[in-house]
């Protein structure tokens, strides 16, 4: 149905179409809208017979997940942040357990400083916890791309992350057209668990496992892992027939036909980029965009078939890996074509907006070649140079964080240019 | 729990599982299609007071329940002795996740039990000391207060034993540890008096919560028996003697136990709704010096020589045990 709606509510309506039995929830914005749907329609019976557990913390809530969805139910939670490092140990457990739970990230900055906004720090820590990463470019994607994520998991026992820009997306409202019930359920089956705690056919899950089973046990994982790159593209297309609409599931391509400098995202900034890429056509320019949407596994092969004609590779992230550089343009890398030059960009930390003045920029400095290898877009050199030059000058400088912001007071009140 | 006590004049003692008496009244163990839910054949060592008190704990739940039972296990000794895979001790349905979130993970399982309106299948969650008392006590809180429909089970062996004995905020002052060593004028375990979780948890006012030992396994039964006949959130509290941790010959678990209980450092209790509703009393009162004399864990308090106001303190403890909780009736007896 089509509503004018927040992308919170769009993806608690997707997530209650697909009928969890057990949503475990612990609040930390900007996920809370979800939840709070969630409970709604759990107390009000919509949901039955489904219980919705409000816990003690973030790792309480992804360990009843994992209790829940061992004794072969539905399950689903919601997260950001801090709350999402807070459940690591239990993400990897989930995981290792092969348990095919459902979770929303919706995406913020990592603190210190702590900061409510929007990037990809949180969900990018966890690329190695054996999570199927989903992210969604607006809000009719991040509805969708929940029920084939329920879909997803279940088929292959494993757990799915779908990560949706905090705010920007969870907090929009926005023309979504709500997946109806009786679309899901003539695509997502009812649970049926490769393994279950049952006393009608007693097993131990979760023992130890020494040297001598733990590589091939991780092998196997990788081999699951990897088979998502096989299964998410019939899915989507089953998902979007039903749908009527396209569900992009591991990459959106945009405009690639003849353009020689690519543009590769992930998020909401998709939208943006798009419009861009559109302006710089009008202008004559050759440029074009990617959306990836499976993070892990890496789509590497759907990545080569889009960037096969792009001589110059901008990959624009929300989040870096401090001491090395882009976390995504070094995956990247190798499916990028052998001639290419590739880029990184770093952008909208911490929930500073992407604008369109500063991709056409970004842009057209990589197609002339004049984009340095790792860039920080919109950085504010001179806020920089003023704490460099502080730190220089006194041992006992004081926090980092709050200097900076009486750099930007000091700047203001005595009027010099940014 | 007031239990029915029978002494068997054949062999002059209380002895537990005896099968003298008529199968109503046996123990389970005495039963010979006993679950023998934690089986024969795991890595625990001689004398352990977990692997007993684990087996007769579950034993008597799988009893309780008609056999529908879940068990979810906190990493520890417990988890690590009975699942070197592809050896397996438990014959339940049997989930281990991490150190700090059994009762969660319980919870979850009791979730989605009651989602899939499976109200005949139970509950039991366990792990040890450390496991209970430190990282696991925030998602044990969380349970509680939901009032989640879950027995949770804390092996008190007042230490980390299985990462080689180190303190938890179990373990009791003086005790020697290897993080809380006795070297120079450190006398083992400097801090405070360790939690008091059976305490804590009937703060959270839940409906049952007991202490047991393994010196005294038809209690244990009978306050197994009790948790499992009401539904809600459940602590008990065992204490489990560790040869290896506390230094105690292997042959000396029950004993040990028994000491703990009859000095009055261990009260052995029980209580509805947050308040004590029965206490087992001192039979015979032991000396706290000779419940501590039997440990090496406590050597230092007795060589060179004795430590008479460390002594003079843990027996305060046990005094101060004896009249809160009214373990002996005459006051004379008190005195050890």
């Amino acid at each position: 149905m089509l509503s004018q709606i927040e992308g919170s509510r769009a993806v608690a309506e997707a997530v209650a179409a697909c009928r969890p039995q057990v949503v475990p929830a612990y609040p930390i914005s900007p996920q809370t809208h979800i939840v709070e749907a969630l409970a709604e329609m759990v107390a009000s019976g919509r949901l039955a017979p489904c219980r919705f557990v409000t816990v003690e913390s973030e790792f309480g809530a992804m360990s009843l997940a994992i209790g829940a969805s061992a004794t072969g139910s539905r399950a689903y939670t919601a997260t950001s942040s801090q709350g999402l490092l807070f459940m690591v140990e239990a993400l990897y457990n989930a995981s290792g357990l092969g348990l095919p739970i459902v979770m929303t990230v919706a995406n913020r900055a990592i603190g210190a400083p702590i900061n409510i906004w929007n990037d990809h720090s949180d969900s990018m820590s966890q690329r190695d916890s054996g999570w199927i990463q989903l992210y969604a470019y607006d809000n009719q994607h991040a509805a969708d791309l929940h029920i084939l994520a329920f879909r997803l998991a279940e088929e292959l026992s494993l757990p799915v992350m779908v990560c949706m820009d905090g705010f920007v997306l969870t907090h929009a409202v926005e023309r979504v057209d709500v997946p109806e019930p009786s679309q899901v359920d003539s695509y997502l089956p009812a649970y049926t668990p490769r393994q279950v705690l049952s006393p009608a056919r007693p097993y131990s899950i979760g023992a130890m496992v020494g040297p001598e089973a733990f590589t091939e046990v991780k092998f196997l994982a990788q081999h699951r892992m990897q088979s998502a790159l096989k299964e998410i593209p019939p899915l989507s297309a089953e998902l979007g027939a039903i749908l009527g609409r396209n569900v992009p599931g591991l990459v959106q391509p945009y405009r690639l036909n003849g353009a020689r400098t690519v543009v590769v995202t992930l998020g909401s900034t998709f939208g943006t980029l798009a419009d861009t890429v559109d302006e710089l056509w009008a202008d004559g320019h050759a440029v074009g965009a990617v959306g990836l949407v499976a993070y892990r596994p890496f789509p590497v092969d759907a990545l080569r078939a889009a960037l096969a004609e792009a001589e110059h590779v901008v990959v624009l992230e929300r989040a870096f890996s401090l001491g090395a550089g882009g976390i995504v343009a070094a995956d990247l890398a190798p499916a990028a074509a052998a001639n290419a030059r590739v880029y990184t960009a770093i952008a909208g930390l911490g929930g500073r907006p992407v604008t369109g003045a500063a991709l056409r920029g970004m842009i057209l400095a990589a197609a002339a070649d004049r984009l340095a290898p790792m860039t920080f877009l919109d950085l504010d050199t001179d806020l920089v140079a003023r704490d460099l030059a502080h730190v220089e000058a006194v041992r006992h400088s004081g926090p980092t964080a709050e200097n900076v912001l009486r750099h930007v007071r000091d700047r203001s009140t005595s009027g010099s240019p940014r | 729990m007031t239990v029915e006590r029978t002494r068997f004049y054949q062999v002059g003692s209380w002895a537990a599982g005896n099968r003298l008496l008529d199968p109503e009244s046996a123990s389970v163990q005495a039963d010979p299609h006993r679950a023998n839910a934690l089986t024969c054949g795991h890595r625990a060592c001689q004398g352990c007071g977990e692997a007993l008190a684990a087996r007769w704990v579950l034993d008597t739940a799988m009893r309780a329940t008609g056999g529908q039972m879940v068990v979810v296990n906190a990493t520890g000794c417990l988890e690590v002795f009975s699942t070197p895979y592809p050896e397996s001790s438990w014959q339940v349905p049997w989930l281990h996740s991490l150190f700090g979130n059994a009762p969660a993970v319980a919870a979850g399982v009791a979730a989605a039990l009651s989602a899939q309106g499976r109200t005949d299948v139970r509950v039991i969650a366990q792990a040890g000391d450390g496991g209970t008392v430190d990282i696991g006590m925030g998602c044990l809180s969380g349970m509680f207060e939901r009032g989640d429909d879950v027995l949770f089970v804390c092996y008190d062996n007042e230490a980390y034993m299985n990462t080689g004995v180190q303190r938890s905020a179990a373990t009791p002052p003086w005790a020697r540890t290897t993080t809380t060593p006795v070297a120079g004028e450190a006398l083992g375990n400097r801090y405070g008096q360790g939690k008091d979780l059976p305490r804590i948890a009937m703060a959270h006012r839940i409906p049952y919560v007991a202490t047991a030992t393994v010196a005294d396994l038809r209690d244990l039964e009978a306050k197994v028996t009790a948790a499992m006949s009401i539904h809600g959130a459940r602590y008990l509290h065992v204490l489990v003697p560790c040869p290896l941790g506390w230094a105690t010959t292997a042959s000396d678990t029950i004993h040990v136990a028994r000491l703990a209980t009859q000095s009055g450092l261990f009260p052995v209790f029980e209580a509805r709704d947050g308040a004590v509703t029965d206490v087992t009393k001192i039979r015979h009162r032991a000396a706290t010096a000779d419940y501590l004399r039997a440990q090496g864990r406590y050597a230092h308090l007795f060589t060179p020589e004795p430590r008479t106001e460390v002594l003079d303190a843990i027996e305060a403890v046990a005094q101060r045990n004896i009249s809160e909780y009214g373990l002996v009736d005459d006051v004379e007896e008190a005195a050890p």
